[in-house]
């Protein structure tokens, strides 16, 4: 089995973004870059299925700047096998994202596609859905566990009331949640063996898509800020607190 | 016909974020809620009841991912909006709805401007874009906790849709999470915990605290991937996005990716053994000190005071 894994290069998540003040978007110059977490997930439960057999080649495809072939060599280290990555500079939104990947799935015929349920920097959770819609596969979002089981997934998603478990026919699109599994670390030959896969680069254009944006983003603002806290000094003195509040709240 | 909601539901109950959404969109045009489901008759009439609904349609048939996008998919045709709460259902939908109609979506919607301007939050809520959709047809998920619920006391017609052929899909099993207390995305007063529980079984301290209060329960990713709460109490930016009038929050740190989902909360309460902690920062009345001790007697002195 064919597995193609989407990932993309955002803010890393531990940083502390900054909105710059004239309200066009946020400080990304010089700040911690990585790929995804949820990419991260997606990579390993690629890798994670190939280990077991059910993965003879898994692609990697990022869609972004030269600089995003940093987080294509950490999903080869990881256990990839090839990857590609479809330079850009601008901002694509999701539906022109998903609409590359479409074409690569057109060209590739993967049986199983990952991607991540959403990435942490614009936190969209569309692009797996769209490209299913796309494809016209079948879609098992946010998923916590994957299994092969003959020519079908069973995938259990994580939902609103707990968890349920579906079976969807091959070939399908998986978005992955964050408890699918623990991402791996690439051990040292790893890192230095990615570095000979094959890694094609090739420009947007090539894709023949339309990218002209659909939305208009007026200003990136920050959001409204807390006033800074207060502490008490005693069991009773919070439970008058909590009591106040909560009488407050029957009286509306 | 200009609004299309796609109604939340489980169990046979009509989830009280559609309630939410609708009084959301009052202003985008005329009303109509659309309920897929088995045996759906009392979510529609549930549906029914809220205040700017025309008209409820009803889909008799199993709510999944491919038949819920073949019915809403022919209905858009006639709405110049459809819109789902940002629930995992709606999730799921919308995003592949739009993309089968050559659209972007809005999604996660926490303000609307105008018939076609919107806020959502990016970064884990650290930063608000404000969002003009000059598209035709506009297909949305708006964040329940955002809005007020519309009152109840109509009473709309309901009417039978076709439904399509089977599912693709095969549910083998659902695990959910029995437990009596309110729902978390819409509560007045959530209780949550974090990985300062260290069990399960001192998870239920959280339980009993909320029970007194007759509060929802939230957890950390932390406390959750330990196993000490069910994914779906996970409150954050992965989890569930809440905006009650009051948080207690205990054992909880505050980082980044669990305040994405308590920005809306009106009152912060916090109880932490260490001061520097984030959440401390930012809570109107925090605490100092050990949840193990401080829990019995707060909910000792909660009875004291009365509260109910
Ligand atoms: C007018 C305009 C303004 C914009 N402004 C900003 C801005 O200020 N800041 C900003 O950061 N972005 C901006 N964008 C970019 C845009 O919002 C997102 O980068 C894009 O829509 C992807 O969203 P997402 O990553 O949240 O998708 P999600 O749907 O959350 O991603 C889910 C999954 O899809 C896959 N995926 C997503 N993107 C890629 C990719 N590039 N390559 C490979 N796989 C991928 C991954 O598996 C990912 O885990 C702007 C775009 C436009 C058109
Ligand atoms: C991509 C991504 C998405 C994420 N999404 C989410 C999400 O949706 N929701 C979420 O919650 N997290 C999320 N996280 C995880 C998040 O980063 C934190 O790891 C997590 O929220 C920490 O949980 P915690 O506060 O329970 O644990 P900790 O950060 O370890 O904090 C425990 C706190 O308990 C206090 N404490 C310890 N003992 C006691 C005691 N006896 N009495 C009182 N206080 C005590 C400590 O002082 C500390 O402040 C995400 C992370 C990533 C990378």
């Amino acid at each position: 089995m064919k597995i193609l894994v989407a990932i993309k290069r955002v803010v890393d998540h531990n940083v502390r973004i900054r909105v710059r003040p004239d309200g066009s978007g946020v400080e990304t110059q010089g700040v911690r870059i990585s790929m995804n977490p949820f990419c991260k997930h997606a990579v390993e439960a690629a890798v994670q299925l190939g280990e077991a057999g059910h993965g003879d080649e898994i692609v990697v495809v990022s869609i972004g700047p030269k600089a995003a072939t940093d987080v294509i060599l950490t999903a080869l280290a990881m256990g990839a096998h090839r990857g590609i990555l479809i330079e850009t500079d601008t901002d694509l939104e999701t539906l022109a994202i998903a609409k590359l990947l479409a074409k690569v799935v057109a060209e590739e015929s993967p049986d199983i596609v990952l991607l991540g349920k959403q990435a942490v920097d614009d936190d969209s959770n569309h692009v797996g859905q769209m490209l299913a819609a796309l494809t016209n596969r079948p879609q098992a979002t946010f998923a916590s566990e994957i299994k092969v089981v003959g020519q079908q997934l069973e995938v259990t998603r994580e939902i609103d009331s707990g968890r349920e478990t579906i079976a969807i026919p091959l070939p399908a699109i998986v978005t992955a949640d964050l408890r699918l599994n623990t991402p791996r670390n690439a051990a040292l030959p790893m890192v230095m063996k990615a570095r000979s896969k094959p890694l094609a680069i090739r420009p947007v254009a090539e894709f023949g898509v339309d990218l002209t944006p659909r939305l208009t983003v007026e200003k990136i603002s920050p959001p409204p800020e807390r006033v800074a806290g207060k502490t008490v000094g005693s069991v009773p003195e919070l439970a008058a607190y909590i009591a106040g509040e909560v009488s407050q709240m029957e009286a509306l | 016909m200009s609004v299309l909601i796609i109604a939340d539901h489980d169990l046979g109950k009509l989830s009280p974020a559609t309630a939410r959404i609708v009084h959301a969109v009052a202003e985008l045009g005329p009303i109509d809620v659309l309920v897929v489901g088995e045996n759906a008759q009392n979510v529609a009439s549930d549906a029914a009841q809220l205040a700017g609904v025309q008209k409820v349609l009803v889909a008799e048939t199993a709510s999944t991912t491919d038949t819920d996008l073949a019915i809403i998919e022919t209905l858009a045709q006639s709405y110049r909006y459809v819109v789902q709460s940002a629930g995992s259902v709606g999730r799921d939908r919308m995003p592949a709805l739009a993309a089968r109609l050559d659209l972007m979506p809005v999604t996660d919607i926490i303000e609307i401007l105008g018939p076609n301007r919107f806020v959502r939050p990016i970064y884990a809520g650290n930063a608000l874009q404000t969002i003009t959709d000059n598209q035709p047809r506009h297909i949305l998920t708006v964040r329940a906790s955002a809005f007020r619920a519309a009152a109840t006391g109509n009473a709309a017609t309901i009417e039978t849709v076709e439904s399509p052929t089977a599912s693709v899909a095969r549910l083998i099993a659902t695990h959910r999470t029995e437990s009596d207390t309110p729902d978390l995305s819409t509560a007045q007063i959530v209780v949550g915990g974090g990985i300062a529980l260290g069990s399960a079984e001192n998870f239920q301290l959280i339980e009993r605290l909320a029970k007194k209060l007759n509060a929802a329960i939230g957890a950390t990713r932390a406390a959750v991937d330990a196993g000490y709460a069910p994914n779906d109490w996970q409150v954050g930016q992965t989890g569930k996005i809440i905006a009650p009038d009051l948080y207690i929050a205990i054992g909880i740190s505050g980082a980044l990716q669990h305040l994405a989902g308590i920005q809306g909360a009106k009152k912060i309460v916090a109880i932490n053994s260490d001061p520097e902690a984030p959440l401390v920062k930012l809570a109107d009345a925090a605490l100092i000190g050990d949840l193990f001790e401080i829990i019995p007697q707060l909910i000792d002195e909660l009875d004291k005071a009365g509260v109910r």
